[in-house]
């Protein structure tokens, strides 16, 4: 295991992702069809075949796959997945340079987070995947702080995403259309924060056989 | 310069009904709708909005842009992403409900509205306070 992450790291992360998201297509479907419009998981696998797709070449760098990976979903999504997670690889895309040592890996989820919060205007608790991108980024970044590698902090990250996607399920919606639900939203999981949570279990899987 | 208005919904046929509907008291505005995915879904396209954007502008429009729900707003902001300082005097959100915001902003341009004036029509806030 290497100590930083190249662009065969990004790429194995992306492919892997859309392996995962491929698998979850139903679950993620289901978890929007309670709350939503039932098409989460249609869109999320749709959107990283088209990148997968475009990524067949290889990219020059870490950086030049985390822009294929935003743009195609900006275009091919269709849903609110689409922009929320364009915009995410955006800013973490523009977070980093060259290979990605643990900082490196706090930028990219930090610009994920941040892409996220400023396009959907969420904050935690509203039931969405900022849920878990939020201790996320808490997690990596006291990997980070404490001397940990890049792995280390995608995992952390990983498993705080997944536990912040639990925490969802209790919650009212209060953004996006599942908040017309009120009440109703509560005990259905946040679909976002599923294909959050499984986005960055491929970070972590890539960084660890890297 | 003349203000040109997009449409924007998730619905194809929404969209071109707004337009038909908002057409027909603003003959002379240039309206665009831009529905869908690129494949024929229920959903908004960065790629159909940002062309409508692009050949409005190129065509010396001013643009004001209306959405149906939240993530085509989200959608459009992401477009707007794009755009520089200069870009962004001359393509605007209106955050209104859609129907009314789109008949009330094609009338404002067609009686000359500027940009801003025809944004302020689309928000429709004297029906919804
Ligand atoms: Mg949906």
């Amino acid at each position: 295991m290497s100590d930083t992450l190249s662009v065969a790291w990004a790429l194995a992360w992306i492919r892997g992702a859309q392996a995962v998201l491929a698998e979850n297509r139903e679950t993620l479907n289901d978890l929007d069809r309670a709350i939503g419009d039932g098409d989460h998981g249609e869109n999320m696998d749709r959107g990283m075949k088209a990148v997968v797709g475009k990524l067949a070449d290889g990219a020059e760098d870490v950086q030049g796959v985390l822009k294929v990976v935003a743009s195609t979903l900006m275009s091919v999504v269709g849903g609110a997945a689409g922009p929320l997670y364009g915009t995410a690889f955006l800013r973490a895309a523009k977070a980093t340079e060259g290979d990605v040592d643990a900082d490196g890996a706090v930028a990219i989820v930090a610009g994920a987070l941040e892409g996220i919060v400023a396009r959907g205007k969420a904050t935690t608790g509203e039931k969405t995947m900022v849920d878990s991108w939020s201790p996320a980024l808490d997690a990596a970044k006291a990997v980070a702080e404490s001397g940990g590698t890049a792995a280390e902090a995608f995992r952390a990250a990983a498993e705080a995403a997944s536990k912040g996607s639990d925490d969802t399920i209790p919650l009212r919606a209060s953004k996006g259309r599942a908040s017309y639900l009120g009440e109703r939203s509560m005990g259905h999981r946040d679909p976002g924060s599923l294909s959050t949570t499984l986005i960055l279990k491929a970070a972590a899987d890539a960084a660890e056989a890297a | 310069m003349s203000v040109a208005l997009v449409i924007v919904s998730h619905s194809a046929q929404l969209a071109d009904g707004v337009v038909e509907l908002a057409a027909q008291m603003a003959r002379n505005v240039e309206l665009r709708a831009a529905g869908g995915t690129d494949d024929g879904r229920i959903g908004t396209s960065f790629d159909k909005v940002n062309d409508a954007v692009t050949e409005l502008r190129a065509a010396g429009h001013d643009v004001a842009i209306l959405t149906d729900l939240g993530s085509a707003t989200m959608t459009v902001e992401s477009v707007l992403d794009f755009l520089d300082e200069e870009e962004l005097e001359h393509v605007k959100f209106s955050d209104g409900p859609l129907v009314e915001g789109a008949v009330a902003a094609a009338v404002t341009a067609q009686v000359g509205g500027d940009l801003d004036a025809v944004v302020a029509a689309g928000r429709a806030r004297e029906l919804f306070g």
